[in-house]
């Protein structure tokens, strides 16, 4: 068994003394993992560093053996983000989420897109509500889309202000009043509206993480621990925080 | 074959960074034909190693006193402290000789795949040292790794509120390295901590 597939670096754990287990995003393979010889070594490390686009190529006797991966760099992603915290928890919020969302060795094309185009987002400064987006494109991608295009009460698609956390769908402004307390906010740039503000973005992620929680992660699918990551939850914490500190827009 | 002593001694030895089965058997037979000279003289110093060494309760540091050697040098700056993964890398900068104030061991990292969380770190003896008077900087000596940095820059929102000045290590083009060969990511990063010449 090989292939050969562009893929994007999720983790790299130890294995004995020199090699690494790393599991990647590929592009046509899913969430795949193989033993790297030799990637604790100096000259590999800092290519299985978390977001980095790789190469890989794969080998293994048999479909359902860990097998080996062969690493070549394409462009390092993460060493533009070592000195910014912010982004770089992000960074690590994303490839978290990716290994304990998506099932193993299932392919999942739209979730590899979306990965590579939050990479190129970190660099610009609308990255923040990209990253929201994407983690509702991986809500999508495993079968848990939320439904924003019209209001589940009133068929309406005007002034569209909260999202039911039972069914996922928008609720309009006037339709969601009575129920505020029970509702999840929609943030304005889910719903169509242009710009976007550090609370909005917050309140984009408290939805997703609703979604995520109870669809992708408490129901042991992939490698779901049941628990959501601790690298999200130390994202938001900075995103508050750096939010509170420069006054939230 | 050989007898059950042999065998366990092999076993553990092939537990040894380094060692595979094979060279575990060549070493337990160095060790047995020379017994006298080395096989018990080296059973006595692992015995005696495995007694007298404590771990730090000040930086996390392995020596046989607590405080360690190096907490307890009167010559050493108590100004700085430098916070390091393992006691590795705390070797590692011994070695260069070219610091001299005292260390910090985390014991790790944060990972959130593996479970690491800020309280499976010694973070919190941390902030107790850098609020003592005497401390004026923390440098955080931590590996170029995602995990690293992340580590590094949980830190230092901790120390936010200690008086001291938090500083990193430089990344960049390392000593005797050539442009040509290095991987992009080190140079991204040379790039970027470039400094006036």
């Amino acid at each position: 068994m090989e292939w050969t597939d562009e893929a994007i670096v999720l983790s790299a754990r130890p294995h004995g003394e020199a090699a690494v287990v790393a599991t990647l995003l590929t592009r046509g393979h899913g969430r795949h993992s193989g033993l790297v010889q030799g990637g604790r070594s100096s000259k590999q490390r800092g290519n299985l560093q978390p977001g980095n686009r790789v190469s890989a190529r794969w080998r293994a006797r048999l479909a359902d053996h860990l097998g080996t991966l062969t690493i070549e760099p394409i462009h390092n992603n993460a060493a533009a983000m070592l000195d910014d915290p912010l982004r770089l928890s992000g960074l690590v919020s994303a490839c978290t989420m990716t290994e304990v969302a998506l099932p193993d060795r299932e392919p999942h094309e739209p979730v590899f897109h979306g990965l590579l185009a939050l990479l190129e987002a970190f660099e610009t400064p609308v990255w923040a509500p990209a990253y929201v987006r994407w983690e509702l494109g991986l809500l999508q991608e495993l079968g848990f889309g939320l439904d924003l295009s019209s209001c589940a009460a009133t068929g309406t698609n005007d002034a569209l202000a909260y999202v039911s956390p039972r069914t996922g769908r928008a609720v309009s402004l006037s339709a969601g009043e009575p129920y505020r307390d029970k509702l999840l906010p929609l943030p304005g740039f889910l719903a169509g509206h242009g710009g976007w503000t550090d609370r909005e973005v917050l309140a984009g992620l408290d939805l997703t993480g609703h979604f995520l929680e109870r669809n992708a992660i408490n129901t042991g699918s992939g490698g779901a621990s049941g628990q959501m990551p601790a690298a999200r939850a130390r994202f938001i914490e900075r995103y508050r925080k750096m939010a509170t500190l420069s006054g939230s827009r | 074959m050989s007898s059950s002593e042999i065998e366990r001694l092999i076993q553990l030895l092939a537990k040894l960074p380094g060692l595979g089965p094979r060279s575990a058997r060549r070493a337990a037979l160095h060790l047995i034909k020379r017994r006298e000279s080395l096989l018990s003289p080296l059973s006595d110093a692992m015995r005696e190693a495995a007694e007298a060494i404590k771990t730090c309760s000040v930086c996390g540091n392995l020596d046989t006193r607590d405080p360690c050697a190096i907490c307890a040098d009167p010559r050493r700056d108590a100004a700085l402290i430098c916070v390091i993964e393992e006691v590795g890398d705390l070797w590692a900068l011994e070695r260069t000789g070219s610091f001299k104030g005292l260390y910090h061991v985390l014991g790790g990292t944060l990972s959130a795949l593996e479970g690491v969380g800020p309280d499976d770190l010694n973070v919190t003896g941390l902030i107790n040292r850098a609020r003592k008077p005497e401390v004026t900087e923390v440098i955080l000596a931590m590996n170029a790794t995602v995990e690293g940095q992340t580590t590094a820059h949980y830190i230092t929102d901790r120390l936010a509120d200690c008086e001291v000045t938090v500083s990193r290590l430089a990344h960049g083009v390392p000593v005797g390295g050539e442009l040509d060969y290095l991987d992009d990511g080190t140079l991204t990063a040379a790039l970027r901590s470039r400094r006036p010449f």
